[in-house]
């Protein structure tokens, strides 16, 4: 049987299933079940001085009849007394010794990062993590996003932190910036163990239209939110991506956004997160997902062949490159399987009006028939297709040697002729 | 399922034409694709209510989220750490009055989830890998022996292995699976499954199984009693009631369980057969009625005591009958059977509100006629036993299937008069939990 053990950036736990710091991880009572359930790891909702929340503080973007599918809040860092939350991760540490406790923290002078931080690793803390993320209500105060935001402020805050901590410090980095990389690098200089992303995208979910309000709605009123949940994983995986394929930052990273089974997990890992947090899906599920996340796991590292979740990390970045260094001659055409196709004719009009033209009707059937000599391989009609592998993409040996875009420019290799222009 | 082959050398012992061969699935097995929107619309209720309709508690909503993420094997485990026999009760669960009736979409005016179809989906997946989820307990040397080889003695047997204790399993005849193999009504599942799942659950190892023995013909329970730490009764039900009025005997008046055994383990001569009557209200009527009906036979018609809303078959199963041509006589009773060497009319009493007599009579014309008004009793056969009670023919047994007498325990058919598969792997289960108490606390 593989092993989950997990070590990011110095904080071990059985498996690198953490609660993120949000909701799911606001008490010790909440910690405590979640420990139960098989998560292998929390990071304490924010620490902070406490704070006063609004009414109402959570709206979910429902998709096709699908609830939850987006989410954002308003809701900001803890708003129970800091004794309290120290007091409840000591009982949680004392009764759970080999799951990990990260405490996220939010403050703003150097003496108030002093203060928190002792407190926090004399409670029993395996690890801190900054919330430089919070992209709502925090960032006005000049805390959260607007940390995340300024590379400078962002290492100087960190390498108090580090000089202050006994204990591995997680940065956890905003998504709302062009480039994830200066401000990883930042984190890195200012000596952080690892960091942790992504925290939520400023957003603003939609409206009550008759109302005229944003959602979630404060009387009359609103702001903007964090977007965060299942459709957030694909920039929360570039950035990740980023981060983990760049040589100058080195550093091990615990991934967040979008995570709701253990197949967005593999995911994360095999892009460099040695751990993964959970939120949203555990707010609209319940703690109980992570049975599944634990078994989806194992299982797929047995057909794999990993013995550790060590070897896994990054698995997929030597994959991952530039635009210019992919091969244009590699060439796929589509394949409609006559057999069977239902006849809906959902490839035929989404090539005709949003590709390349190239899936035409045939006379006597409703099997629609592909112009090879014309189909660029684009993937839409096999993505519109509601019939499991109906429309396959079939590579074809036109002949030409792999050649990118580089090699074309640099080195005069040959590139294959054009599909698909209608000249 | 195309099974693997060890598995289906286990199904090999059985004619290829056996007349239930003809019978399709009533529920079908998902393709991935529609278990996976199946099981991505399950709500995943907290405490789920279809969790608490199941007699052995299946973690439905669990064991559906695995479904919908791609991990069988998990979603598998899940369903066999509650019900060893998961696979035969996916297919013969009477889910609409159990699991999927309880489903809250109901309440929402949806469809319930296809709970046995998912089932289905994640055990036929386990059969098919043929991987073994559970290993024996660490051994206690404790013996168990166990009468009868159907659903509830295969469930406490292999909880029993789980445990760490031995169990060795007597059963009389040489095929195993008791009705899961000879009383399943075909288009539910054919008796290659039940032995295929038989075969798998016997994988576990360490269970011993004696064919061709009949208790109290090669063995006395004397002997069982004294060869073994505790014994478990789980013998089922005996043969069908038979129906004591004139022409009882004429050829084709046959009892209905036993005219399923034939359909599933023979090829059954039908020709000459143009009308059946099926004489009874409960569920093994309705399997009789669309079982001949699927055989090709169009005239087809319950005879019951009491009125439609009245019997105490199920109403969806009736309904489906309806469907696939079935009729009814309604409030009627046979009083006489008449033919020429064989049957061929039988003369009914009608009867009124209360079942009682009309003085009306009414002929109907039958080629066959299958009794299915219940089966026998066995409790009989340990009703010599001093301690063990044995009511009209029931043994008599609590919640962790202790019986009055040291160390013997029951469950299935012979403790509850004849329910669900799923209840006789409950009450397998338990006993065998009942049963490692018992050895701890001796």
């Amino acid at each position: 049987m593989p092993s989950l053990w997990t070590n990011c950036a110095g904080i071990q736990s059985p498996n690198p299933f953490w609660l993120a710091s949000a909701p799911p991880a606001n008490s010790g009572a909440q910690v405590q079940r979640a420990f139960d359930a098989g998560w292998g790891g929390a990071v304490w909702k924010t620490l902070g001085q406490p704070i006063q929340n609004v009414s109402s503080r959570f709206a979910g973007h429902t998709i096709g009849g699908v609830r939850g599918a987006g989410f954002n809040n308003i809701e900001l860092i803890t708003d129970r007394p800091l004794e309290v939350n120290f007091r409840e991760i000591y009982e949680t540490k004392l009764k759970y010794p080999k799951h990990a406790v990260i405490v996220s923290l939010m403050v703003e002078t150097e003496e108030e990062w002093k203060d928190i931080i002792k407190r926090s690793i004399d409670a029993g803390a395996d690890g801190l993590e900054l919330n430089f993320g919070c992209p709502h209500g925090m960032c006005e105060r000049g805390m959260g996003s607007a940390v995340g935001q300024e590379p400078k402020v962002n290492e100087r805050i960190t390498s108090w932190v580090k000089h202050y901590s006994t204990v591995p410090v997680l940065v956890k980095l905003t998504p709302n910036v062009g480039d994830i990389n200066p401000h990883g690098l930042a984190a890195n200089r200012g000596g952080a163990d690892g960091v942790s992303l992504i925290n939520t995208i400023k957003s603003i979910i939609g409206l009550d239209i008759d109302r005229m309000v944003i959602e979630p709605r404060v009387g009359n009123q609103s702001t903007n939110g964090g977007y965060c949940g299942a459709a957030v994983k694909p920039i929360a995986l570039h950035m990740v991506a980023q981060l983990a394929q760049n040589p100058n930052f080195g550093l091990p990273i615990s991934g967040i956004g979008g995570v709701t089974n253990w197949r967005d997990a593999v995911e994360f890992i095999l892009l460099g997160s040695s751990s993964v947090q959970v939120c949203t899906e555990v707010m609209l599920k319940g703690y109980r997902i992570v049975e599944d996340m634990i078994e989806g796991l194992e299982g797929y590292m047995k057909t794999h062949g990993f013995e550790t979740i060590d070897q896994m990390v990054g698995k997929a970045i030597p994959n991952y490159t530039h635009w210019g260094d992919l091969d244009l001659n590699y060439e796929t055409v589509a394949k409609i399987n006559a057999n069977t196709c239902i006849g809906c004719q959902a490839c035929l009009v989404a090539c005709m009006d949003g590709a390349h033209q190239c899936i035409h009707p045939q006379a006597g059937t409703r099997v629609p028939r592909v112009d090879e000599s014309e189909c660029v391989g684009c993937n839409l009609c096999k993505i519109v297709c509601p019939v499991p592998d109906c429309i396959t993409m079939a590579q074809v040996d036109n002949g030409f040697a792999p050649a990118s875009w580089n090699e074309f420019l640099y080195q005069g290799k040959a590139i294959r002729p054009k599909k698909g222009v209608h000249q | 399922m195309a099974p693997s082959s060890k598995l289906a050398a286990a199904a090999g012992a059985l004619p290829t034409d056996r007349s239930e061969s003809v019978f399709t699935d009533y529920k079908p097995a998902f393709t991935p694709h529609q278990a996976t929107v199946e099981a991505f619309r399950c709500l995943y209720c907290s405490d789920a209510p279809c969790m608490n309709a199941c007699p052995t508690h299946i973690d439905v909503a669990q064991f559906i989220r695995k479904i919908a993420t791609g991990n069988l094997h998990g979603s598998a485990r899940t369903i066999f750490d509650a019900n060893i026999l998961g696979t035969s009760c996916a297919r013969v669960c009477p889910v609409e009055t159990l699991c999927a009736g309880a489903c809250v979409y109901n309440q929402l005016g949806h469809p319930a989830i296809q709970i046995g179809r998912l089932q289905r989906y994640a055990t036929d997946w386990a059969l098919e890998s043929g991987e073994q989820f559970f290993q024996a307990g660490a051994s206690t040397g404790k013996r168990v022996a166990l009468i009868g080889a159907g659903p509830a003695s295969l469930a406490c047997a292999h909880e029993l292995r789980r445990l760490g204790h031995s169990p060795t399993i007597f059963e009389k005849r040489k095929e195993l699976g008791g009705l899961n193999t000879f009383g399943v009504a075909p288009h539910k599942m054919k008796a290659d499954v039940s032995l295929q799942e038989v075969d798998w659950i016997l994988g576990i190892g360490g269970i011993e199984v004696r064919t061709g023995v009949e208790i109290g013909r090669d063995v006395t329970l004397e002997q069982l009693e004294h060869d073994f730490d505790a014994v478990f009764l789980g013998m089922g039900l005996g043969p069908d009631t038979p129906m004591p009025v004139p022409g009882q005997d004429l050829p084709g008046v046959v009892g209905a369980v036993a005219w399923i055994e034939a359909i599933k383990l023979k090829k059954l001569d039908l020709s000459g057969v143009r009308s059946v009557l099926v004489i009874g209200g409960g569920n093994t009527a309705l399997d009789c009625v669309r079982e001949a009906l699927t055989l090709g036979i169009k005239d087809v018609r319950m005879v019951y005591r009491g009125t439609a809303a009245g019997m105490p078959g199920y109403q969806h199963e009736w309904k489906a009958a309806v469907l696939a041509g079935a009729r009814a006589e309604w409030q009627a009773v046979p009083v006489a059977f008449e033919g020429q060497g064989r049957v061929q009319k039988a003369v009914c009493a009608k009867l009124d509100g209360n079942k009682q007599p009309t003085g009306e009579k009414v002929t109907l014309d039958a080629d066959l006629v299958l009794l299915a008004i219940g089966q026998s009793k066995l409790g009989a056969m340990v009703a010599g036993l001093a301690g063990i009670a044995v009511d009209k023919g029931v043994v008599q047994a609590g919640a962790d299937g202790a019986t009055g007498r040291k160390g013997w325990f029951a469950g299935g058919d012979c403790k509850n008069g004849g329910k669900e598969v799923v209840n006789a792997a409950a009450e397998g289960k338990a006993a065998a939990r009942g049963i490692d108490q018992y050895f701890r606390s001796k």
